[in-house]
């Protein structure tokens, strides 16, 4: 009895010992990017108790990677079966990525998804009769893919890929050049950015209503980078900006016409 | 008349009953659970790699590093708990341990013995589905890469979307993180093995053992939330913040071994982030040995 209490108090003590460094430790990680999710309760609502208590026990990307299996399996189900998929994956989607925030390819996958099929699947929704409707369905759907992209670059502000994608739906889906062309330029200066984001970014900018000038210049940066960047495009986008900025005869590029 | 004396501590006797241990284990058929893990990380990469045909490759990457990093966690934690319950019990059991401790072996060297051979069985345990996850992953990178090399290349743009797409593929398929990650969940579960033996050295049986090791290891994940709560919060009841004390103080912090969440979605381990983590969980081993010893060398047997 008299070693129990002995044990007993050297673990008292010892944890008392380990406590602070326990504690500057944990900041340690939290600043290097390690024990940064907060799990709160709407997620056990989700997850259920047990994979709540799952994902506090260190198994949260094994959960979700499980979860994305579900939201494959729903969104691979044929549509006449349920006609919940999407609501169900927009659902899982949104547990997956609260689960690793800061895996990129959960929030573009989630993206595309709303963004991409959601919204055309809701637009072509035999069970709605309501035209008006079904586009108000595509319109949320597209909000929803344009929210877990923004989700998804506030956790990784450093993700070329996440920028990239946001480009495209503000594009294909927005019709927003100016926005996209920022985008698409934030998505350039990430490491890792593929090399077409930098003309991507100038493209959109020659589609920016006011911006034609700037757009002009960052094409002509990049023709001016050499033979690696003189794509056929960006030579076209130069030759319609000098018409339409009235550029000097003798400030124009020498070259062919591209088309 | 002169006697000859054991030494007071014997590396070698300490290397024999480990030894001893990792045979009987091996005899109890523990490493068939390998085999488990194996289907496991081939059936989720053919999987994974079905379902990005048409997307990323950097999905199929990831999610054969969830399940095989997680899975690892999972069978390593298993492992240190179910097979350090039953050293004991089954020692005393089968009668061996009256026939150790008649030999001038002291009882912290066979309780030393008993942890250590746990610990080359976890490190063996670990080393084999790291190799497993490692060649899957190798092969799964070599699979997306040989994709890659059937693009034509004929135009330097092309060519430059193809060599910027290769080398995300590499960075997303090895990185340095990894293997720290994987020494964490190792470290981790060395933990675990040394808090199961300190329990089973004052328990009645091996069942006890494993639920008490179990119910350490789920609190020992909210441990550092007790701790945080308790440190920060103030105008609480002074019951819950005694419980919040007592949590944090008996319980060993688990979430700090819990990196691998953040290494699989490309979280970078510093080398002196990754020793503080390393010597934290030496300590506790050190630390849990030494209280088991102690109430070992006086347990009626």
């Amino acid at each position: 009895m008299k070693r129990a209490v002995i044990a007993g108090l050297a673990i008292l003590v010892f944890g008392g010992a380990r406590l602070p460094y326990e504690h500057h430790l944990a900041e340690l990680q939290n600043a290097a990017g390690f024990r940064t999710t907060k799990l709160d309760l709407s997620l056990r609502e989700q997850l259920g108790q047990m994979g709540f208590v799952a994902s506090l026990s260190g198994f949260r990307s094994l959960i979700a990677a499980y979860l994305f299996l579900e939201a494959y399996d729903a969104w691979t189900t044929p549509i006449g079966e349920t006609g919940q998929q999407w609501s169900r994956m927009a659902n899982l989607l949104s547990t997956i990525t609260t689960l690793q925030p800061k895996s990129e390819t959960y929030w573009d996958m989630a993206a595309w998804h709303m963004a991409y099929n959601a919204s055309v699947a809701a637009l072509e929704d035999e069970t709605q009769p309501s035209e008006p409707l079904r586009k108000r369905a595509q319109k949320q759907y597209w909000e929803l893919g344009r929210k877990f992209i923004e989700d998804g670059i506030a956790n990784n502000p450093r993700s070329s890929k996440l920028y990239a994608t946001l480009a495209r739906i503000l594009v294909d889906k927005f019709e927003d050049h100016c926005a996209a062309a920022d985008a698409y330029a934030k998505a350039a200066d990430c490491p890792g950015a593929l090399p077409y984001l930098r003309r991507a970014a100038a493209y959109e900018l020659a589609k920016c209503e006011g911006r034609e000038r700037e757009a002009y210049q960052a094409l002509l940066d990049l023709y001016n980078r050499g033979e690696s960047e003189r794509t056929p495009s960006v030579i076209a986008s130069i030759k319609r900006l000098e018409d339409k900025l009235g550029i000097p005869p003798e400030q124009r590029i020498k070259e062919p016409d591209a088309q | 008349m002169s006697r000859s004396t054991a030494p007071f501590v014997s590396p070698r006797r300490v290397l024999a009953l480990a030894l001893n241990t990792l045979t009987e284990l091996s005899r109890l058929k523990i490493f068939y659970f390998l085999l488990v893990f194996a289907l496991l990380i081939i059936g989720i990469s053919s999987f994974s790699s079905q379902i990005s045909v048409d997307q990323s490759e950097k999905l199929e990457l990831q999610m054969l590093k969830d399940v095989a990093l997680g899975a690892m966690s999972i069978f390593t934690s298993l492992i240190a708990i179910l097979a350090t319950a039953m050293l004991l019990p089954k020692d005393i059991e089968d009668r061996t341990i009256f026939t150790i401790l008649a030999k001038p072996v002291p009882r912290f060297e066979y309780v030393a013995g008993k942890l250590l051979g746990i610990l080359i069985l976890l490190a063996i345990s670990t080393l084999v589905m790291s190799g497993l996850f490692l060649a899957m992953l190798w092969f799964r990178e070599s699979s997306l890469l040989a994709g890659l090399a059937s693009v034509p290349l004929d135009d330097p743009e092309t060519r430059q979307e193809v060599e910027q797409i290769a080398a995300n593929i590499r960075a997303a398929a090895f990185n340095d993180n990894l293997l720290p990650g994987i020494l964490v969940i190792y470290i981790k579960a060395a933990v675990l093995a040394a808090i199961t033996l300190l329990v089973s050295t004052f328990a009645s049986s091996a069942i006890f053992t494993m639920m008490i090791s179990i119910a350490i290891y789920f609190i020992g994940h909210l441990q550092a939330t007790a701790r945080e709560y308790w440190l920060e919060s103030a105008g609480g009841t002074w019951w819950s913040e005694t419980i919040l004390a007592l949590v944090a103080l008996i319980f060993p912090d688990l979430q700090a071994f819990n990196l691998n969440d953040e290494v699989v979605a490309g979280a970078a381990i510093s080398l002196d982030l990754f020793l503080r983590t390393a010597g934290l969980g030496c300590v506790y081993v050190a630390v849990y040995y030494a209280i088991a010893s102690f109430l070992f060398s006086t347990r009626e047997l």
